[in-house]
């Protein structure tokens, strides 16, 4: 993507600035930068969280014997934009008890904590927004990122049930980090590398006996365990149920953000759905091979070695296969307690990711 | 804004529990504008964290002096009143008051009429407790077992809407019987759908009951044993839940239960101790299946006859004197005490709710709790705010 967006925001760029009459500076460039990320906010990422909404409440609706969205637009496709447009609409309530500053920030933060994660996933070969070394870790650091604009909602609705909303949300996070990136780290130590491209490459041939999952067979005794620790504490990162003790509704009337209204509100709800997105995205990148197809055509010499297309689907379908499982579980899972959830991620799962990261030491010893 | 009431602070009410770090205690207003309160409660939880230390249950919110007007009004005026007590089994209600009315003036309620009241009041039950389960789940954090039970709960309410004319309030019972008969055809459907409750009851089961998590979420949590049971005078679900075996269906038959063949089920405790949350919620399930026995059993036998006589009219007078009745409603025993002066009017008509005297466990009971184990206590015992404030 980033190929295809250097080459826009330069002809912008030169374009304002033959408007001008100027020559061409960091001015312009700027300007077209800006725009470039605004058309790309606008086109790609929207979408993508609209999109989510959207299969959730019609999914949600099927596994519940209701029909979900229908009347707006064909199949009620355009349900979540008209929501959108009421939220944008609605008053925005500001309580004067609150911490006006902190209050107005907290959904920012969140909406770019969840949505930057985006940057680094590669879809198809070549189309990666920022093809980073690091990639892995800064997805990580993003979810913590999140979790801080959690807490300044929390603190500065000055309200108890958000209070206890957003304490929930740090003893949770915070805790299930440590499994979620011990368990990250064992596809790096297998593929040497924390680059999510370098990563994907590393899996690309032979198939779904490629994929570090069950990659060459015998790699599953320490993938699959370490797949499904990163996926459970993955669901508690994303705050998906069974983990949604942030903002357990019988609970917490809406935890961390029931003080927030209109748009202000749609800012929390959005990057939920784009949080189960790019973590149900690394997911298959870390352990399903990324775009790379169960077959081995993907692969070095295969048919359709480097062919986005191709790439982009599957990656397509892991990714929606993944969302939709958390869908499922969301639907189906009643909400576990406070201590419950503290027990499975430093009794459980953290032992559990430790052994893997052992055990896949081991193995690529060997 | 500080609840204008007082929470003992006293050593008496101090939990036992052990406390590492002195935190600063909060005071919650769990309600009235609360999801899981069922209603209007409002509830004052003082806490530590997340550790209920006080709670105080405040109702009246939803207070509308129903003695006060069927007192005012005449008997046939004042008694589909009661519907509006407990809400979710509103029949039941009517079979209270109009049992204390027949029993305090002598009417005799021809048999076809009795068990007509007995199909209804029991499809009335597992329409309520249907309800009640599914919110339970709703309250852990299960949403679609809910609305599975409410796609039974939507086809009995079609059956009561034919037969009665309403879908929650139903003004089906008179004194002297019922309005009216059973339509064509009604019985064959009512009896269709009990075996469709009785297939999806594993499915609720399978969903709800006996998921893990739910069981961590509810097996000896909010413990409500024989003694709390007993000192509050909890009864229902709640005090079958806790291991008493009492059912006033069997205990003290009314409207013809004598003739039905069926249990009452207390027990077996598969999951936690007797009396937590998860064994109110197993109890519900399966008081639902003996009432599908019931209703099955009334309506193969149902005998011929009038539905109902026709002596209680506009200007009827009871005959002095007084009565008192208690009757299983599905939140447990509703009963009505009555004295008539000879009037047009009810002298006196005092309903005993279930829920008001199960609510009242909350004070002390709720002490030591999380607070999502609160939520799991409220649940579970299942209030109806309607009936609480009357």
């Amino acid at each position: 993507m980033i190929a295809a967006a250097q080459p826009v925001s330069t002809a912008i760029a030169d374009f304002l600035a033959e408007l001008v009459g100027m020559p061409p500076n960091w001015f312009f460039s700027a300007i077209a930068m800006l725009l470039v990320a605004t058309g790309v906010l606008m086109l790609v990422v929207t979408p993508v969280g609209l999109g989510g909404v959207y299969i959730e409440r019609k999914f949600a609706g099927r596994m519940q014997n209701r029909r979900g969205p229908n009347r707006v637009g064909p199949y009620g496709l355009l349900q979540t934009l008209a929501d959108g447009v009421k939220l944008l609409a609605k008053e925005d309530i500001i309580a004067p008890s609150t911490d006006a500053p902190l209050f107005r920030l907290a959904p920012y933060v969140v909406f770019i904590g969840a949505f930057t994660g985006f940057v680094v996933l590669p879809y198809a070969p070549g189309i990666v927004a920022g093809p980073l070394d690091v990639g892995v870790l800064l997805f990580l650091a993003l979810i913590a990122f999140e979790t801080i604009g959690i807490v300044m909602a929390g603190w500065s609705s000055n309200n108890k049930w958000s209070l206890l909303g957003g304490m929930r949300e740090v003893a949770q996070v915070v805790s299930y980090e440590l499994p979620l990136g011990i368990a990250a780290m064992c596809p790096v130590i297998a593929a040497g590398t924390m680059s999510l491209n370098g990563i994907t490459d590393y899996q690309g041939g032979g198939g779904i006996f490629g994929w570090l999952i069950l990659r060459n067979g015998y790699w599953a005794v320490v993938m699959v365990p370490a797949f499904l620790i990163f996926y459970v504490s993955g669901l508690a990162a994303a705050k998906r149920a069974p983990f949604d003790l942030p903002e357990a509704e019988s609970e917490l009337v809406a935890g961390f953000h029931t003080e927030y209204s209109g748009m202000r509100f749609g800012m929390f709800f959005l990057p939920e759905y784009a949080l189960m997105l790019s973590i149900s995205g690394v997911t298959s990148v870390l352990f399903l091979g990324g775009y790379h197809d169960p077959f081995g055509l993907s692969g070095p010499g295969g048919t359709f070695h480097d062919v986005w297309w191709w790439g982009l689907l599957w990656f397509f379908l892991k990714t929606t296969f993944l969302f939709l499982s958390q869908i499922c579980l969301r639907w189906t899972l009643p909400r576990m307690r406070i201590d419950q959830v503290m027990y499975l991620c430093y009794k459980v799962l953290l032992p559990a990711s430790l052994a893997c990261l052992v055990g896949t030491a081991a193995l690529r010893l060997l | 804004m500080t609840p204008d009431i007082k929470i003992d602070h006293d050593e008496r009410a101090a939990p036992a529990i052990p406390r590492d770090v002195q935190t600063e205690e909060m005071i919650f207003n769990l309600g009235p504008q609360h999801p899981a309160t069922h209603g209007v409660l409002r509830v004052v939880v003082r806490t530590d964290g997340e550790i209920v230390l006080g709670c105080q249950p405040l109702i009246g919110n939803l207070h509308r002096c129903a003695e006060k007007i069927i007192e005012s009004l005449s008997y046939v005026q004042g008694l589909p009143y009661v519907d509006r007590m407990d809400y979710l089994g509103s029949l039941n209600n009517e079979l209270g008051i109009a049992l204390v009315v027949e029993k305090a003036a002598g009417i005799e309620v021809p048999k076809r009429g009795q068990y007509l009241r007995v199909i209804t009041c029991e499809i009335n039950r597992v329409i309520s407790h249907l309800f009640s389960a599914g919110q339970f789940g709703l309250d852990m954090g299960a949403f679609t077992p809910f609305l599975y039970m409410f796609r039974e709960r939507e086809e009995g309410i079609l059956l009561l809407n034919e037969i009665t004319g309403g879908r929650l309030l139903y003004h089906y019972i008179r004194y002297g019987g019922v309005t009216r008969d059973a339509p064509e055809g009604w019985l064959g459907r009512v009896v269709k759908w009990c075996d469709v409750v009785d297939g999806h009851l594993d499915e609720y089961n399978n969903l709800l009951t006996y998921n893990r998590i739910f069981l961590n979420r509810t097996c000896g949590v909010a413990l409500l044993q024989k003694d709390v049971c007993l000192k509050y005078a909890a009864t229902g679900p709640i005090l079958r839940g806790a291991g008493i075996k009492r059912d006033l269906r069997k205990d003290m038959p009314y409207s013809s239960y004598e003739d039905f063949d069926f249990e009452i089920p207390v027990g077996p405790f598969e999951h936690g101790v007797a009396g937590d949350s998860w064994n109110r919620h197993r109890q519900r399930l399966y008081e639902i299946e003996e009432s599908l026995k019931i209703i099955r059993q009334a309506c193969a036998n149902l005998p011929d006859g009038d539905v109902g006589n026709r002596k209680v009219t506009r200007a009827w007078k009871a005959p002095p004197g007084e009565a008192y009745v208690a009757t299983e409603a599905p939140r447990g025993e509703l009963s009505f005490y009555f004295i008539s002066d000879g009037g047009r009017k009810p002298y006196r008509m005092k309903a005993r709710g279930p829920s008001f005297n199960n609510i009242a466990v909350l004070e002390t009971e709720a002490r030591g709790l999380m607070l999502a184990d609160l939520i799991a206590l409220i649940g579970s015992v299942d209030i109806t705010l309607g009936e609480v404030d009357r």
